[in-house]
């Protein structure tokens, strides 16, 4: 599983990759995960629909995240533009 | 005499000035965004640029192959919405259409989200919405443009409802130009029909 941020100026960036079936590398991730929302991102996971169709899944938390999800993309929380 | 001069030279002051306000409040607020982008320190083109194609291999793999074919061609990705029960995954405009699809939405990058109904083309609403990095990691919160269009598509695939909480709802015409919108919409059904075309065309050439 990787975790993938959108950032200013260059794109994604990789910012943790690891295995959830190994402890250490879940926890790794988990810790990451926490810090990222922390931080005030997003998490979506995207996936793709029985219809084969592409959608994204919106995670809150780290047990939200389907276990074999290849990517999990940060992105920051939405903020209302100009009024 | 003078009294009528002096009131005629009044309204002729306050009438150009009510002509020409408008013109220098624009010139002032794009003199000021200029000042602020190059006001951005260590700007780098070529950096945008590799972080734009970057963006945009994102965006290729995580949508849909005729939502990334409609960003690269038009410049926006039409997304059903889902809140009234739309239509179903995998449906195409035109069946859409027929059953009834009752809203969608054009995302656009840096720019508001525009919800339409697909059957009228009547523009519902803007919804201004931004996604600033506060952590400014090279002077800017402003995300690659194809960066902002996928996380708009994702919050709108993944929690329709939570990112329109998060945006400042207008009628149509506040930011973007209603008539430009009405021309996008256009250029969509001209580009769904010839993709439809084309697919057609393409199945009905027999193999060798």
């Amino acid at each position: 599983m990787q975790f993938l941020r959108m950032k200013p100026g260059h794109g994604e960036v990789l910012l943790a990759e690891g295995d959830v079936e190994i402890t250490a590398d879940e926890e790794r991730l988990v810790a990451e995960f926490r810090a990222q929302l922390d931080a005030g991102m997003w998490a979506a996971v995207p996936t793709t629909a029985a219809a084969g169709r592409r959608e994204a899944r919106m995670v809150r938390s780290f047990e939200d995240i389907p276990r074999d999800a290849e990517r999990v993309i940060f992105f920051p929380r939405a903020a209302g533009g100009a009024r | 005499m003078l009294l009528a001069l002096f009131a005629v030279s009044v309204v002729i002051v306050a009438l150009f000035w009510e002509i020409s306000f408008p013109r220098i409040e624009r010139w002032s607020a794009e003199r000021r965004r200029r000042r602020e982008r190059s006001a951005i320190e260590g700007y780098d083109p070529g950096r945008e640029r590799r972080a734009e194609q970057r963006a945009r291999q994102l965006l290729k793999s995580c949508v849909n192959e005729e939502e990334w074919e409609m960003y690269r061609d038009l410049g926006f990705i039409r997304v059903w919405g889902r809140l009234a029960g739309g239509p179903q995954e995998g449906v195409t405009a035109n069946a859409a259409v027929a059953f009834g699809a009752p809203y969608a939405y054009l995302v656009y990058p840096h720019k508001p989200i525009v919800s339409y109904l697909p059957q009228t083309r009547r523009l519902l609403a803007e919804y201004c919405v931004a996604f600033p990095d506060e952590t400014r990691p090279y002077g800017s919160a402003r995300l690659p443009d194809s960066d902002d269009a996928l996380a708009k598509w994702m919050a709108l695939t993944g929690d329709e409802r939570r990112l329109l909480d998060s945006a400042n709802m207008h009628l149509p015409g506040r930011q973007v130009d209603p008539k430009a919108v009405q021309r996008d919409l256009w250029r969509l059904s001209e580009w769904e029909r010839a993709r439809t075309t084309r697919a057609r065309r393409a199945a009905r050439v027999p193999t060798p």
